[in-house]
């Protein structure tokens, strides 16, 4: 049985710093200095996401740190309790089936977080025992995963002296190494080299044509181009688009976004940019910019560069970018994912 | 119940402590061996102690040893797993209702204390020897006090191993661990008190009372002692008072 997730309103309020398990790294929580009574301080993590993400699927959530995606990970993962809404996993409603969940999925956290008591092979085979393997099938899956992995050679050492990478390697083989229906990969190459990202995205290519659903996490916009079918992009822990790549991209007006900075501000300048032929919209920022998106890049530069002498504003900088996810997260938010 | 998942977590927790045992054996006997040594031996040997302290001594020995033996076990990596590694989010994830993640703790801590408990006799005796008088009348009691000292050490290690982060081991042994060994009845008995009757009355909320005296009580009865049944009720109430006080914390600490 081949199992989607779905998500319909949820929400979570942390009215207390969120434990480790949650924090996506991107939480600021600061308790007031002052003893006053009044109510206590709150963090809206997820406010209302409703998802749902086809069996068989690789999804991805695009967003910057803070978003709301690993909360929404750790929701769907039983490891974060909603203050409203739900969530399934295939028919299993995660709240009132934990355990039948818990079989269903594998998870890679951000965060590596091996057993430091075990070795490599020990962190996978105990895995495997958790759920219930035959000791002779978790040995050959423990074999075969370290090699697929490329941690054969340090297989029986304790994982304390390991590399960032090769933890976050062994994370995601011990994620598969129970063959779960659906997959969660919260950043998963975060702080992998290039040459491993690529291995890390084969495998995973392979293992969704094997019919498993992986919801992935990322604020890298390659990646997500790269891996999913579909894509949500989360900001302040709501679903701000979703669709495919394609769609997505196709929904910025124009698709190329050219980032200008001029000397000053200009408002009637900004009124003549929009009359340039192929501007869809012009956005003032921060007072002595504009983002213009239109339907073509560097043939428009010589126009607007000469509409700002005309005007006498001098263009200080042009940034241009093809279109991408990138434009897309900064065209609903305003900010960059970078920032 | 996912016995399975269960028994593999058992078995993990025997895996590492077998990895450490060496360590884990000097953690566990050194200090209140050499205790035993100075007290028991070259105290009494220079006069300054009655022999019959060599019998005294020994239960309380045994349950300072159970204690500490258990309350390590299951604190100890509670707390390094709960934070900021999380080494224990693979275990909350496997099949199974995380309460019964702690109850395998709790039973991994009650049988390293036991079998601390049972090693620090022929070794305290060893050192104390001859002089040492252990009369166990009642086997089947003394076991089930033995017990229900190992299950309140584990159950203990539980709700200080929930309630304490990494930054305040110190201040738990200080504050915590320290007082109640001092004021536990481990190198004196709980008669001994009888000329500071409101500390005698006050160290009845002590759990390692129980457990001393409980200990004192089935292997040297010949000394005064507070009675069984007191003891019993007493460490069952405490132990379901901290394993229900940890299964709490626990699920604070493993779901946000």
């Amino acid at each position: 049985m081949v199992a989607g997730i779905r998500t319909r309103d949820l929400r979570k309020v942390y009215t207390s710093p969120p434990p480790v398990a949650a924090a996506s790294g991107g939480f600021s929580f600061r308790a007031p200095k002052n003893k006053t009574k009044g109510p206590k301080p709150e963090i809206v993590a997820l406010d209302g996401i409703s998802l749902d993400i086809l069996p068989g699927e690789i999804f991805c959530l695009l967003g910057p740190n803070g978003a709301g995606k690993s909360t929404t990970v750790g929701v769907l993962t039983t490891r974060v309790r909603p203050t409203s809404g739900q969530a399934f996993i295939g028919e299993h409603d995660v709240w009132q089936q934990q355990v039948a969940v818990k079989r269903l999925i594998g998870v890679v956290a951000q965060r590596p977080n091996l057993d430091f008591s075990l070795t490599a092979r020990e962190i996978l085979t105990f895995h495997g025992a958790y759920f219930g393997l035959s000791s002779h099938e978790r040995a050959k899956r423990a074999g075969v995963l370290l090699e697929r992995f490329k941690l054969t050679d340090r297989a029986d050492q304790m994982v304390r002296g390991f590399s960032g990478g090769m933890m976050q390697r062994l994370s995601i083989a011990r994620a598969m190494m129970h063959d779960p229906q659906v997959l969660f990969l919260d950043e998963p190459s975060a702080g992998l080299d290039p040459q491993t990202r690529l291995l890390l995205w084969e495998i995973i290519r392979e293992y969704n044509a094997s019919g498993k659903t992986i919801l992935l996490t990322t604020h890298n916009m390659e990646e997500a181009d790269a891996l999913c079918k579909r894509l949500a992009i989360i900001d302040h822990g709501r679903v701000i688009a979703l669709g495919t790549p394609r769609e997505l991209k196709a929904s910025v007006p124009g698709g190329y976004l050219l980032r200008l900075r001029f000397g000053h501000h200009s408002p009637d300048l900004l009124e003549r940019l929009r009359t340039l032929p192929g501007v869809t919209e012009v956005r003032s920022t921060d007072g002595e910019g504009a983002d213009l998106y239109a339907d073509r890049g560097g043939s428009l530069v010589p126009a607007i560069a000469n509409l700002a002498s005309a005007g006498a504003v001098e263009l200080c900088d042009v940034h241009i970018s093809e279109p991408s996810l990138e434009n897309l997260f900064l065209h609903h938010t305003g900010r960059s994912l970078r920032e | 119940m996912n016995w399975k998942a269960f028994l593999a977590m058992l078995a993990r927790d025997a895996h590492v402590a077998r990895r450490n045992f060496v360590a884990l054996l000097f953690q566990t006997f050194l200090q209140p061996l050499m205790f035993v040594f100075i007290f028991g031996r070259v105290m009494v040997g220079s006069g300054y102690m009655p022999p019959s302290y060599k019998s005294l001594l020994l239960p309380g020995i045994m349950a300072l040893c159970m204690v500490g033996t258990g309350i390590w076990a299951v604190a100890m990596p509670l707390i390094s797993e709960f934070q900021f590694t999380r080494e224990i989010e693979d275990r909350l994830l496997a099949p199974m209702e995380i309460s019964w993640l702690a109850v395998e703790k709790v039973v991994s801590g009650t049988l390293q204390a036991l079998a601390a408990g049972l090693m620090v006799i022929p070794a305290a005796w060893l050192l104390l020897r001859p002089g040492v008088e252990l009369n166990v009348a009642h086997p089947l009691l003394f076991a089930g006090v033995a017990l229900l000292v190992a299950i309140f050490s584990a159950t203990g290690g539980l709700a200080l191993g929930c309630s304490i982060e990494q930054n305040h081991i110190g201040l738990m042994f200080s504050l915590v661990v320290a007082p109640m060994i001092f004021f536990g009845c481990t190198y004196y008995p709980w008669s001994a008190l009888k000329n500071f009757p409101i500390m005698q009355k006050a160290v009845l909320v002590n759990p390692l009372v129980y457990a001393s005296e409980g200990l004192r009580g089935t292997i040297v009865p010949q000394f005064q002692h507070l009675p069984l049944s007191a003891v019993f009720v007493a460490l069952v109430f405490f132990n379901i008072l901290l394993l229900s006080t940890g299964l709490r914390k626990f699920h604070g600490k493993a779901v946000s």
